[in-house]
């Protein structure tokens, strides 16, 4: 048993009904008691789908255990397929169901539904939700597609690809798919399928006939990439194109396999002017902690030490399929890779490494939250709110942007960082009041000390009558001071005069007071 | 579109026949029940025994990850207990003392059963046991179970309180007291105490308390009135413990909760022109503040899907007092005895309805086309897309909305997806 406080990934199933809900044509029966049902609200909430995932739930209950829960299974695969008319149907266990063992994949069968039915085996006890919907995609890719045979291309089609891997509550997969589909326009290659997201059981039959696949998502995609580079001898991009270099490694890569010329896509992102910028200075070196699934928090670790100039303090995964992928890249950073999915041990490493920004999923955004350090989310599992209503791709050069514009906002910005450090005596200009480009955050609370220090007035606490007046030119000499320190010159003059009981202001007293409160 | 207002149909849906349905629920499991529980019993850790679906359902139903370290976990059950290399019980007492060692500051464990669980049949209640003699003098060890094969979302909230009546010390007492019975937010339950003294009944204890150690005491003595109408299990159990229940429809709106005092004013012999001065105040206010959404909701109609059984109050306060139009009232469980005074209050031709085929249901409520459908999280999106106006039910439960003082707000829930509804150009 393992005590869990929060987790990354959901039960398998989850997996197998992100698939089914990215898909057309899909129904998916799981075999479940009620209350498995809340996975439902994760694609109407989150992702604001406004369609409910294409899944039927037995809903067998504690009465209907050693009766009849095979047939309730067999009434309600009827019924939906009547209902819905799939070109496919999934069909599986939930981890109840696993335990009562009623075979959802026989009790199919013996059924001779009129569609292709894939009958899935996710083992709730050992897997999760990423595993699961790996191995959905690679059961109905293998079912819908099957021969070994790819038809002929003929020498005059254009060069075509598969875009494998994007689904249902995916981060960013949306406009990650709506970039990548643009960039090989670009470069005369026209995308063949793409999958699961949008796709249908026959768009799956027409895999093979596309000259190459490109695995946007290995976690999703890497199995059937495999099998389809076995089967028929498709090669696979395996660049991920997050990020500026990233995205020109992978150009190359596919206009390699597709045999065109890469240089039309190369146009690039204003990343690499943004990051050489001078106000982009004050990023050097800032120490930046990085979590997620492997391939997001991989791709992050490259942009943010080659592309921002951040020092990489930490990189770490939850999913332990891709543990490899990520200890390679946290020994290239020369870093101890963190592979949990125990959200305590990643609390624990950030608040021992005290980053100035974490790069992570919601939970790694909740953490920062209490330990107050920025924070960009950059991996599922994530919150309503990541989920936006703009275009916000991850990959490609519009990516590219979106991570410069999404990382560097939560931190201070450049000629602000330096003004912060002249003022942060001065309570308008308090760091602790937070950056005005931050607004939305609102304030931090203030420490109790500094209450205590911005509770007392800048002047005197005495009657207006005991103030010293200013005089004309010294007045006159305050208004060239800069606007932004003027209200600090002004008070510091004040109580200048006050604790020496001045009645007047003089031209002097202010660079008196200028003199007496230099450091 | 104006229709006759509720007041002059036929009242009563007491003996009316009930449609019940069984195919996919699409509801909570009672598991959902600890995200306001452990609120509520502020010394008190839920540790579920179950799966990473179990654990995935608590996050995702709480929405938001509100705290670091909450006061509610999950045991996942993984292969190896299942294969029979590791003893469940064996682990479970690991997981416990590693808890226990972590947060000294928790005095109520509950083991919390979950649909695995209990199709392993892993006997929590020994567990429980053996677990408090480990424990004794330090943390109280209960357990009850929340699984969906069992229970239904608000069903856990009762399964808890069901297990934590028998714990009650026994009430020695020669003088009657009132026991308020229900997981209540503490500013509700402050705002009835003050009432409840005002009338002059001396003894009242809120059941549960917001510490374990001041949980009420139980007897002869005690007259109970329920707060929530999802409590049959709990109402039985403190009736098997000698206490009586207090007959009432339920403390929603002006007149819901004017009748839920009443109870408790007249079994504890108070003066009813004591009573009405007592009440006046907040009645006039509850009436007030209910008219604010008057005009939104009349001659509304509404459907319910089920969710919480709070829907046969719901749509009483809703027909009596703002005179919408119930269609169909689906509840998971109706309770027949502790809604009878309810059911009187509806328009006698409501659908009522208990337990669920979602998808018939749907069908239902894209006939009917109610102004107003209450539902899920999982529905309410997909039902806007088609063009009807939803509210989600879980609000209900997580807001404050019972008593005088927050009837405008519950009117204000029901008013607000119309008012969207009806500002929105777009």
């Amino acid at each position: 048993m393992q005590l869990t406080v929060w987790t990354y990934e959901g039960p398998p199933h989850v997996g197998a009904m992100r698939v089914a809900a990215a898909m057309e044509g899909v129904h998916y029966v799981l075999h479940a008691p009620q209350g498995d049902t809340y996975a439902d609200l994760l694609f109407t909430m989150i992702e604001r789908r406004g369609k409910r995932p294409p899944v039927t739930y037995t809903t067998f209950q504690a009465r209907d255990l050693g009766k009849d829960t095979a047939e309730l299974f067999q009434t309600a695969a009827r019924d939906a397929y009547v209902r819905f008319t799939p070109q496919a149907m999934l069909v599986s266990a939930s981890c109840t169901a696993e335990l009562i063992q009623d075979d959802p994949a026989g009790l199919a069968d013996a059924m001779r539904l009129p569609c292709p039915v894939v009958a899935l085996e996710l083992p709730s006890y050992q897997r999760k939700e990423n595993w699961g919907a790996a191995e959905t995609f690679y059961r109905l890719v293998r079912t819908m597609s099957p021969g070994t045979e790819r038809a002929p291309r003929s020498a005059g089609d254009r060069p075509s690809a598969n875009l494998l891997g994007p689904t249902a509550l995916g981060f960013r997969h949306r406009d990650d798919v709506i970039e990548i589909t643009r960039l090989l326009e670009t470069l005369g290659i026209a995308v063949n399928v793409t999958a699961p997201l949008g796709a249908t059981p026959d768009d799956l039959a027409r895999l093979p006939a596309a000259g190459f696949n490109i695995c946007l998502y290995p976690e999703i995609a890497d199995t059937t990439c495999r099998w389809l580079e076995r089967q028929f001898g498709q090669k696979t991009v395996r660049t991920v194109p997050i990020g500026h270099g990233a995205t020109r490694d992978f150009i190359a890569q596919v206009a390699a396999l597709a045999d065109v010329d890469p240089s039309a896509a190369l146009t690039g992102s204003n990343l690499p002017w943004w990051s050489r910028s001078v106000d982009s200075t004050y990023l050097t070196g800032k120490r930046v902690f990085i979590f997620g699934n492997a391939t997001h928090a991989i791709a992050a670790a490259r942009v943010a030490r080659d592309e921002l100039g951040f020092e990489v303090v930490g990189l770490g995964c939850y999913n332990r399929e891709f543990a490899r992928d990520l200890r390679e890249a946290a020994a290239s950073h020369g870093l101890e890779p963190l592979i949990t999915d125990d959200y305590l041990a990643v609390e624990e490493a950030i608040q021992a490494l005290q980053p100035e920004l974490v790069l992570g999923t919601q939970m790694e955004r909740h953490i920062a939250k209490r330990l107050r350090i920025p924070c960009a989310v950059i991996s599922a599992p994530f919150h309503v709110q990541d989920f936006p209503a703009r275009y916000s791709p991850q990959m490609g050069f519009e990516g590219a942007n979106v991570l410069f514009d999404t990382w560097v906002h939560p931190l201070v910005m450049g000629l602000e960082e330096h003004l912060l450090t002249m003022f942060r005596d001065d309570f308008e200009f308090s760091d602790a009041g937070g950056a005005s480009h931050l607004g939305h955050c609102g304030p931090a609370p203030l420490p109790a000390d500094r209450v205590s220090t911005m509770a007392e007035p800048s002047s005197p606490p005495a009657s207006a009558g005991e103030r010293a007046e200013w005089q004309s030119d010294a007045e006159r000499e305050l208004l060239k001071i800069p606007f932004f320190v003027r209200g600090k010159a002004r008070r510091n003059t004040e109580k200048f005069a006050a604790e020496r009981g001045l009645a007047a202001i003089t031209l002097d007293t202010l660079y008196d007071a200028k003199a007496h409160y230099a450091r | 579109m104006s229709p006759a207002p509720p007041a002059t149909l036929p009242l009563g849906c007491e003996s009316a026949p009930v449609l019940r349905e069984r195919g996919q629920r699409e509801v909570f499991c009672g598991l959902t029940g600890i995200i306001w529980l452990h609120r509520k019993i502020q010394d008190a850790f839920f540790l579920v025994v179950g799966s990473r679906t179990c654990a995935h359902l608590l996050q995702s139903a709480a929405g938001v990850m509100i705290f670091a370290e909450p006061r509610f976990g999950t045991a996942i059950i993984e292969e190896r207990d299942l294969a029979g290399m590791a003893d469940c019980n064996e682990e479970l007492d690991r997981v416990v003392d590693r808890l226990l060692t972590r947060r000294p500051d928790i005095k109520l464990l509950f083991l919390v059963g979950s649909c695995p669980s209990e199709v392993i049949k892993l006997d929590l209640s020994r567990a429980a046991a053996r677990l408090s003699v480990k424990h004794a003098g330090t943390t109280r060890i209960l357990n009850y179970s929340g699984s969906g094969i069992e229970t239904t979302f608000t069903e856990g909230e009762d399964a808890c309180l069901a297990a934590i009546v028998p714990e009650l010390r026994a009430d020695a007492s020669d003088a009657p007291s009132l026991m308020i019975v229900g997981a209540l937010p503490d500013i509700v339950e402050d705002q009835f105490l003050r009432l409840f003294a005002e009338l002059g009944i001396a003894t009242v204890h809120s059941f549960p308390a917001r510490k374990s150690d001041a949980m009420p005491p139980v007897g002869p003595n005690t007259r109970f009135l329920l707060a929530q109408p999802f409590l049959g299990e709990t109402a039985r159990a403190l009736e098997d413990r000698g206490a009586i229940r207090l007959d009432a429809v339920f403390p929603f709106g002006a007149e819901g909760t004017t009748s839920w005092l009443h109870a408790a004013a007249m079994a504890f012999g108070v003066d009813e022109m004591h009573f009405r001065r007592v009440i006046a105040p907040g009645r006039e206010r509850a009436k007030r503040a209910i008219e604010h959404s008057r005009a939104r909701l009349d001659g509304k109609s509404i459907t319910f899907l089920p969710d919480s059984q709070l829907e046969v109050p719901l749509a009483r306060f809703l027909a009596t007092e703002l005179g919408m139009r119930p269609v169909e009232v689906g509840t998971p469980y109706l309770h027949r005895r502790h809604l009878a005074r309810e059911l009187a209050l509806l328009p006698a031709d409501t659908l009522i309805s208990e337990g669920q085929d979602v998808d018939r249901q749907l069908d239902r409520v894209r006939a009917a086309q109610p102004d107003l459908t209450v539902c899920g999280l999982g529905l309410a999106n997909p039902l806007e897309a088609e063009g009807l106006t939803t509210k989600w039910a879980i609000e209900l439960v997580f807001s404050p909305i019972h008593g005088f003082d927050q009837a405008g707000d519950l009117a204000e829930l029901f008013a607000r997806p119309l008012r969207r509804r009806d500002v929105l150009r777009v």
